[in-house]
């Protein structure tokens, strides 16, 4: 079973994140950059599938240069191989011109499963990867918090509002997983290793068969106004607890007149 | 010409969603609100849906929009938008509403702007207020060279009104692609919730990973009981498996706004702040000082929540004269 897993290398989580004022977009460059822990859920559910089912896992992302470290870091866990969308071109990209930029480099090999996290930890938009399942013409299955497979299908349960689904899709599909579907791996030194010798092939716009002005920027339908620090509520009291913690709360509670 | 703006109805539980009805008083106050209601719903619904605003509704009864998810949706919609073009379309930031606007971005070749919390019109653009998660930054966006402006929008964001409007129904016809087929729901699940609806709750008492573990819960329990309130939970307490993810709140769990949120042992990651920081009053106890949540909160303990809450509870009933 040939698995894709689309994931993005993003600042680490210790990382504040300062904008751009002229481009108003995230600074990355530079920045301490780690696998999105959302990424590593879905390498870790490729790898397990690879496991029992036989076959590799390749990592697909995209970004500046910095984000090789993750990049390292899904290959260490046990991608056999991954590919880099790397160009200044696509710098500013909307999650449209993203899924096309994924999608292409995607068909570049033969793939039985797409897994892709549900949404990424530094934008959250959510909406890439039923992109990616259109342009590659495959089903879309969805906040997935199982998957298992026959081979020639897979079977998911989905989140839904009031519990779970089971849905079942033909292969080749397209699955978004949910966080906490699983608790990644973490690479052994072996791995990390072997991880120093794996390729990472590096396609530009241009290799994937798209125009600099359908990508980055350019392509962008989405444009940001403006961009700021909301105004911050009013911080309130704080306490230390002495032994009385409770029954200030309570105290606070009278006076706000809940009780 | 007051612009038409289309809201995407979703039914959940039998019933037309609250977020339905809070985008189309939003809708109504922008411009000419019209509805499209996809799939089986209880008889009741166009005429709920007519009484907060839509004066149109384009109606298909068809179960394929149930049982094969959001693909054949997506097909009828798409042709709708091509057909009539309204200005904007709003969708729920729900499980089917962002399948569907991911799909028709695609389909349609447009872009789409999510987690909106506000918006408004000004000569044929869209202005979208994106709301900041916790600490991060708000932002102002436009969608450039489109048609039909799709907008997801955070549950929450408007408040539902009762604006009862005289209504045309138009019955569409079913999708038919085959391919649909190609992924299909063979089962519901519903996982049974104790206690009172966390989304309709006054007060919410939450844990996160400072709980420390399943059986701290009870201790929850029993100060939402004392308070007639709902329990809740971050992430991180429902991906240690302590608790179901029917209690998750934050960005990819529910958004509630209850009168009091007590978040115990909850470090305020940025997830969970967009699904509960627009509460009226936050308390929170947690014994990191430099936590995050202290900062949104209206009253804060920094100290041990199992020194805290059993103390906090034993007062509450003492003073009640439990």
């Amino acid at each position: 079973m040939n698995i894709v897993v689309c994931g993005k290398v993003i600042p680490a989580s210790s990382v504040t994140i300062e904008i751009d004022a002229s481009t108003k977009r995230m600074l990355r460059k530079g920045v301490t950059h780690e696998l999105d822990p959302a990424a590593a859920s879905a390498m870790e559910e490729g790898l397990r599938l690879t496991e029992k089912h036989g076959g590799t896992v390749t990592l697909i992302t995209m970004g500046i240069s910095d984000v090789t470290i993750g990049i390292r870091n899904a290959l260490a866990m046990g991608a056999a191989s991954a590919v880099h969308i790397h160009d200044d071109a696509v710098a500013g990209s909307d999650t449209l011109a993203t899924a096309k930029l994924l999608a292409a480099a995607i068909k570049k090999q033969p793939f039985d499963l797409v897994i892709c996290a549900t949404e990424s930890s530094d934008s959250y938009s959510g909406i890439v990867p039923g992109q990616i399942a259109h342009f590659l013409g495959v089903p879309p299955v969805t906040f997935a918090k199982e998957i298992t497979t026959d081979g020639n299908t897979i079977t998911i349960k989905r989140q839904s509002e009031s519990g779970y689904d089971v849905v079942v899709a033909t292969l080749p599909a397209l699955v978004a997983c949910s966080s906490g579907i699983n608790e990644p791996r973490y690479p052994q030194l072996k791995g990390i290793m072997a991880a120093k010798k794996k390729e990472i092939k590096v396609y530009s716009a241009a290799d994937l068969g798209l125009s600099p002005d359908q990508v980055g920027e350019k392509g962008a339908r989405e444009k940001v106004l403006t961009i700021g620090r909301p105004p911050k509520r009013e911080a309130g009291k704080a306490v230390v607890d002495e032994g009385e913690g409770g029954k200030q709360i309570a105290d606070f509670l009278a006076e706000i007149k809940v009780i | 010409m007051a612009e038409i703006i289309w809201v995407y109805a979703e039914i959940g539980d039998d019933k037309i969603t609250t977020t339905s009805l809070e985008m189309l008083a939003k809708a109504s106050e922008v411009g000419k609100a019209e509805a499209i209601l996809l799939g089986p719903a209880p008889e009741n619904t166009v005429q709920t849906l007519a009484n907060h605003g839509a004066t149109k509704i384009y109606r298909c009864a068809d179960p394929v929009y149930r049982d094969y998810l959001t693909l054949p949706a997506a097909e009828t919609v798409a042709g709708l938008i091509q057909k009539h073009q309204p200005a904007v379309m709003l969708f729920a930031s729900s499980y089917s509403g962002r399948d569907l606007v991911a799909n028709l971005s695609a389909r349609l070749d447009c872009g789409a702007i999510t987690d909106v919390g506000d918006f408004r019109l000004k000569d044929g653009s869209v202005e979208a207020t994106i709301p900041a998660l916790g600490a991060s930054y708000q932002n102002t966006s436009t969608l450039l060279n489109q048609g039909t402006k799709l907008l997801v929008v955070r549950p929450k964001s408007f408040e539902p009104k009762v604006n009862e409007q005289p209504v045309a129904v138009e019955e569409v016809p079913p999708a038919s692609d085959e391919g649909h087929r190609k992924v299909q729901m063979t089962e519901r699940v519903t996982v049974k919730r104790e206690g009172p609806q966390l989304e309709g709750a006054k007060i919410v008492v939450s844990g996160g990973r400072g709980l420390k573990g399943e059986e701290n819960f009870a201790m929850l329990k029993e100060l939402a009981d004392v308070l007639g309130g709902a329990v809740g939970a971050s992430r991180a307490a429902v991906d240690a498996g302590w608790v179901p993810y029917s209690m998750q709140i934050g960005q990819t769990g529910k958004t509630v706004k209850p009168d009091i949120y007590f978040a115990c042992g909850i470090s305020g990651a940025v997830q969970h702040l967009s699904g509960m920081k627009t509460s009226k009053f936050i308390i929170s106890i947690n014994k990191d000082a430099e936590a995050p949540i202290f900062q949104y909160s209206d009253f804060g303990v920094v100290g041990d929540v199992f020194k805290v809450i059993p103390q906090l509870i034993e007062e509450l009933k003492r003073r009640k004269g439990v």
